[in-house]
């Protein structure tokens, strides 16, 4: 069976784009790295891939807000492109300031539906690990319940939408009873409905505040000392499923 | 046009920043009540209609969901309840924001010539107040201009073209008190020696200095740059010490002879060998006196600073991780005591938290390790230390420069920030220095530096350079004038990229504007790196070349405007010759008080500011991003226990982790610098060992900050302390690899001088074989036995417990570091061995605190007998087995298994068995005295209360 090819896009100030690559290897994806003002010149390049992915970091400063400069120049140009890409059954991933550019290119949660990602009810940046509940079924990404564990690093995470019902809710927030929460600190942000995570109608388009590339090996996991290395890291599972879905 | 953009939250959202300026208000005791309702915005000029603007809003500058926006001009006045005011940055202050916001609007299509950011107050409260409401807390007058009421502008300025005029300094002829005032007034900073011998020089030359000469010789022979005090001649107690560095710490390095170091003391980091393909470096930093001034600003730069010099050592280093350490006076300091031009406490701790946060996030490089020290003594000087790691491939760990290279500047263009910064941070604070010196305060953009930084690990790999360095303080004149050093240079300064024109040639060689490096380029390579350089958007220019003739020659547009020897540039500063000297204070013998109950001492302990829990500081960085750390700043069953030291994996897929940790003690330097010095050796080094570290693979960094080493006493107090670097380094086998001073810390006012104590930071970079057998602190499981590893002895000079007794007795502790070292190998031995499941350090407040960390960060309750520890007869009381602070200590927990064999493996070393770990049910922690009842006893609950409670922000 073919490897799928997955593509890490860059621009000036993102820089979770190695540890991304990298989780997308370990995931058994071929992977390439190139700058968004690559793509700009040459739409069709995207051609060559069937996984998309926007990693995190602070694309152009959080100037403007977070994720909108990289979003306004995505949309400008490669409006398009984007729309063939998914239309032929591509996937697109945006992690923490890549889930922020989704939102602020209207790819989620869906076009005609406004929504941005604004700032953490508690006033900061936050650098936590959190628990989550996903919800299989809805999008290639995510194929089970079981609750996982990731670390979130964002200013700017709190979900905000016009249209409350738009959008499918894919992970959310969970307390220590593995309950959808809108309590600080373990919803980090304050995001109504707990919302972590998204997807669109078809499922392809996912995004998501906490960072799965940051949990791809046991040792990654705050409390390996404790309780022992579990046998992968959770954040894995996300990388592994896409792979799986395009094989 | 110039119209002025201003955005409010949407109604029903939360005005944050209003609120919090009115928070900060009441805090610092500005008698209110305040209503603050504040708004972030933009001035844009250009020739665009209201309609575009308010296109441009609505898509791209304004976030209609959450916020709502209003256009206007300039001028136009607004009405509305309370005071109307504006604060924007001063000309020539770097605006990210605005430089991002220009950008895509131009790149949108719309008409736009220039954009500044502006937030906007309308206040209502005590009129008389309100000046210091905006100076105290809205806006920083160093960086930031604050408007009342309307705005008074019609267009943003930004520079007028500059004339060009060769300046001559006269200098010959000059009597002593006329070159103290030339240097004073010329903000050169340079002794009557020093300005002797530049007049002596040109008197040779026959002929006046230019200002861009002085400014040169000035930059380069600061202290900041040369660091004459520690490499000059110091007489102490009879002796004389020529070049103190050379022969103290220094010295142990080159005694110690170790194969893995690879280069120590002659880049701008230390390097050493990590495994087969890789090496690391690791440099700290201060960056005290402009975050003196404007705390964000420095501390922002600061850590941006120290970045490039990762990125500036061997041929490029990627950077990995990040370390700082603040050290202020206590947040909660009387408002109405503070000095003129001091800022408040809180204030520059919350500045400089969030500048390290600011940058170090933006670039993507973990924060994993700091610490907070808080005395008065740093009223007016805080100190703010950053450090960054980063990783080479072997044998990419020096460089070269040769006659013919290009000297390519790449990065941030230049402006008028900085100007001064390398002279000033030399020279001693004064009331005045916010005004005098606001020039040399930068402002950093981090995205900047990540886009340099990106760009040149790829040249680097692609073979595209020969040398580099990072434009620090004293800008290209360092860069270039040490890059140089062994050949000469020729350097056309208009060719410099500018952020605004008028600037002087003088200015353009001297600015310390941000995010600059400067490299040696082979004429062969000069195109491919600009081709590699424009695809990744960054701005590289060809200032010049590399020469064989030993001259730095200076030219604006051909003319020559500077002809320097580079021999007297470099070799020609008189040696700077001090004398030192040391009255120990009186020891005053320590009242041993017997109590039944020390529960209460325990508890204001950990609410002091050193031993508080530091989470709302280390939860603001991103100590997780590159996926490396793998022992996290804050460890234990909550996430939230202080954690000794992090780990990190430099190579992915392998397993073998770098330790990073500190060591800071300035109480103990006012009662005995060389102890003091010994301690904190001690601190860095367990620190490391504690978590896994191979002490026969660390290697330390020193950083003294000191006050006026033209004192006597004071620098007969960096004497001791640099000569115990020596011993202990020797005696430990760990050699420093690199440092930097900071002297002068001191504040000057209407006559009254304050220093601040000797405070010498200590970081260690320790090597983890297996980063698998690493150990965290916290407790981890019920029934599991404890042991304190270690001597205790009656050592409560300088510690918390005397701190929070309001008392001062006592000796510091000593080392001992033949029992150290012992200790260090053992309980490395015991780690391999996988017989422990947590270790912890002794540091501040003892054992009593050190065994409160592990309880709650474990959430398992403890109970504990002091009847075992080992300690020598003077120390046999309650008190001082719970509170002295003797070096070389760890606790350890480990399982009913495994305890024989950790006794057999301790042999004749100091051990003693302290206690049983208990159930969450019984979740308190119960220490029983020598007379064998419970003299601590209290539920984790009110412990870590009171450990929260001081940073709870």
């Amino acid at each position: 069976m073919a490897t799928p090819r997955a593509l890490v896009l860059r621009a000036p100030g993102t820089n979770c784009n190695e540890e991304t690559a990298a989780a997308w290897e370990l995931a058994g994806a071929s992977v390439e790295t190139r700058r968004l003002g690559e793509i700009l010149e040459r739409p069709e390049a995207l051609d060559a891939y069937q996984i998309l992915t926007f990693p995190g970091g602070f694309s152009y400063g959080d100037d403007l807000g977070a994720g909108r400069i990289f979003a306004t120049r995505l949309g400008t140009v490669l409006s398009d492109a984007l729309r063939r890409f998914h239309d032929r059954g591509g996937l697109l991933l945006g992690i923490c300031n890549g889930f922020q550019i989704l939102v602020k290119a209207g790819l989620l949660p869906g076009l005609a539906s406004a929504a941005s990602l604004t700032h953490n009810a508690s006033g900061r940046f936050e650098s936590r690990w959190v628990r989550l509940l996903p919800t299989p079924g809805l999008t290639p990404f995510l194929t089970d319940s079981d609750p996982i564990e990731l670390p979130v690093a964002h200013g700017e995470g709190n979900y905000v939408a016009a249209d409350a019902s738009s959008g499918r809710v894919v992970l959310r927030y969970a307390d220590a009873s593995d309950r959808p929460t809108e309590t600080y600190p373990a919803n980090p942000n304050g995001s109504k409905d707990a919302i972590a995570g998204l997807c669109d109608a078809t499922g392809r388009i996912f995004g998501l505040m906490p960072h799965p590339e940051r949990h791809v090996d046991p040792l990654h996991h705050p409390r390996w000392t404790r309780n022992g290395p579990k046998a992968e890291g959770d954040g894995l599972r996300i990388f592994k499923n896409a792979v799986a879905a395009i094989r | 046009m110039l119209w002025h953009l201003q955005i409010d939250p949407a109604p029903g959202r939360v005005d944050r920043s209003g609120r919090q300026a009115a928070a900060d208000a009441a805090e610092l005791g500005l008698t209110g009540p305040w209503t603050v309702a504040a708004s972030r915005g933009f001035l844009v000029e250009g020739d665009l209609t209201l309609d575009d603007l308010d296109r441009a809003a609505r898509t791209v500058l304004a976030d209609p969901l959450v916020e709502t926006y209003a256009i206007r001009s300039s001028r136009e006045q607004v009405d509305g309840a309370g005071t109307l005011v504006h604060v924007l940055p001063k000309p020539g202050v770097t605006d990210p924001e605005a430089e991002s916001a220009l950008t895509l609007l131009r790149d949108l299509g719309f008409a736009v010539s220039g954009v500044r950011t502006i937030r906007s107050y309308r206040i209502e409260g005590p009129a008389a107040t309100l000046p210091r409401l905006i100076s105290r807390i809205l806006a920083n007058d160093a960086v930031e201009q604050a408007v009342v009421g309307a705005l008074p502008f019609d267009r943003i300025g930004q520079g007028h073209p500059y004339t060009f005029r060769r300046v001559e300094t006269l200098i010959r002829g000059l009597d002593d008190s006329a070159l103290m005032v030339l240097s004073k007034q010329g903000q050169l900073y340079l002794s009557l020696d020093e300005m002797r011998t530049i007049q002596a020089h040109f008197e040779e030359q026959g002929r006046e200095p230019t200002d861009a000469e002085l400014e040169t010789i000035a930059q380069t022979w600061s202290e900041h740059c040369s660091h004459k005090t520690l490499r000059g001649r110091v007489e102490f107690e009879g002796e004389v010490i020529d070049n103190l560095l050379k022969n103290t710490i220094f010295k142990a390095t080159t005694d110690l002879n170790l194969d893995w170091l690879v280069s120590v003391f002659s880049d701008n980091a230390g390097v050493v060998r990590f495994d087969d393909d890789f090496d690391v470096c690791f440099k700290v930093e201060t960056h005290n006196h402009p975050s003196a001034i404007d705390p964000y600003g420095g501390a922002n730069t600061g850590l941006g600073g120290v970045i490039r010099d990762a990125l500036g050592t061997g041929l490029g280093s990627k950077p990995i991780c990040n370390t700082d350490v603040f050290c202020v006076a206590p947040p909660d300091y009387p408002t109405d005591q503070l000095p003129t031009g001091v800022l408040h406490p809180r204030r520059v701790l919350k500045g400089v938290v969030a500048g390290v946060r600011d940058y170090g996030n933006r670039m993507g490089i973990p924060t994993v390790n700091g610490a907070l020290v808080v005395d008065p003594g740093y009223l007016a000087n805080p100190l703010v230390f950053c450090g960054t790691v980063g990783v080479i491939p072997r044998g990419m760990s020096s460089k070269s420069v040769h006659p013919g290279d290009r000297i390519v500047a790449l990065g941030g263009r230049t402006g008028r920030d900085g100007i001064h910064g390398a002279t000033f941070s030399s020279a001693e604070l004064t009331g005045e220095s916010e005004s005098l010196s606001g020039g040399a305060v930068q402002i950093g953009n981090a995205i900047t530096e990540k886009m340099v930084l990106d760009v040149i690990i790829q040249a680097r790999d692609q073979g595209l350079f020969r040398g580099i360095t990072d434009c620090g303080a004293g800008g290209f004149s360092s860069a270039v004038g040490e890059m140089g050093a062994e050949t000469g240079a020729v350097v056309d300064l208009e060719n410099a990229p500018l952020k605004y024109e008028g600037l002087s040639y003088t200015e353009i060689w001297i600015s310390e504007a941000q995010e600059r490096m400067v490299l040696a380029v082979p004429p062969e390579k000069w195109p491919a790196l600009k081709a590699l350089c424009d695809s990744e958007l960054v701005e590289a220019t060809d200032l010049g070349e590399f020469v064989d003739t030993g001259r730095l020659i200076l030219r604006y547009h051909g003319a020559i405007v500077g002809d320097l020897s580079m021999h007297f540039l470099h070799e020609g500063r008189p040696k700077v010759v001090r004398k030192a000297s040391f009255t120990p204070p009186v020891e005053r013998p320590v009242d041993l008080v017997a109590k039944d109950d020390f529960t209460p001492d325990l508890l204001a302990i950990l609410g002091l500011w050193d031993v508080a829990s530091k989470e709302w500081i280390v939860r603001q960085y991103d100590h997780e991003v590159q996926a490396r750390t793998v022992i996290k700043p804050l460890v234990g069953a909550m996430d939230d226990g202080p954690g000794d030291a992090s780990v990190v994996l430099p190579v992915r897929g392998s397993m073998r982790g770098l330790a990073i940790s500190c060591g800071i003690n300035p109480r103990y330097g006012r009662l005995d610098p060389y102890a003091m010095a010994s301690c904190v050796i001690d601190e860095a080094i367990r620190n490391c060992v504690a978590v896994g570290a191979d002490p026969a693979r660390i290697a330390i960094l020193d950083n003294f900050c000191w006050g006026n080493c033209e004192r006597p006493e004071t620098l007969g107090a960096l004497v001791l302390a640099a000569q115990a670097c020596h011993d202990l380094a020797l005696a430990y086998g760990t050699p420093f690899i690199s440092g930097k001073d900071s002297l002068n810390n001191e504040y000057t006012h209407e006559g009254a001088s304050l220093s601040i104590p000797p405070t010498l930071l200590i970081s260690a970079i320790g090597q983890v074989p297996d980063v698998r057998k690493c150990v965290t602190m916290d407790l981890k499981e019920p029934g599991n036995i404890v042991f304190l590893a270690g001597m205790t002895r009656l050592e409560l000079g300088g510690s918390h417990w005397m701190i929070s007794q309001g008392r001062d007795e006592g000796r510091a502790p000593q080392v001992d570091p033949t029992l150290g070292k012992a200790l260090f190998f053992t309980i490395h031995e015991a780690i391999n061995r996988g017989l422990l499941r947590s270790c912890h350090d002794l540091s501040e407040g003892g054992l009593a605190v050190a065994i409160a960390e592990m309880a709650m960060a474990g959430c398992l309750g403890l109970d504990a007998s002091l009847r075992d520890v080992p300690c020598d007869d003077e120390s046999a009381h309650d008190v001082a087995l719970l509170f002295s602070e003797s070096p070389s200590r760890f606790l350890l927990e480990v399982k009913p298994e495994h305890v024989r064999e950790l006794i057999d493996l301790f042999g004749e070393l100091p051990i003693g068995r302290i206690g049983e770990v208990m159930g969450a049910d019984a979740a308190r922690l119960v220490v029983r005295g020598l007379g064998g009842d419970p003299t601590i006893d209290a539920p984790l609950s009110d412990l870590k209360s009171a450990w929260q409670a001081p940073l709870r922000w």
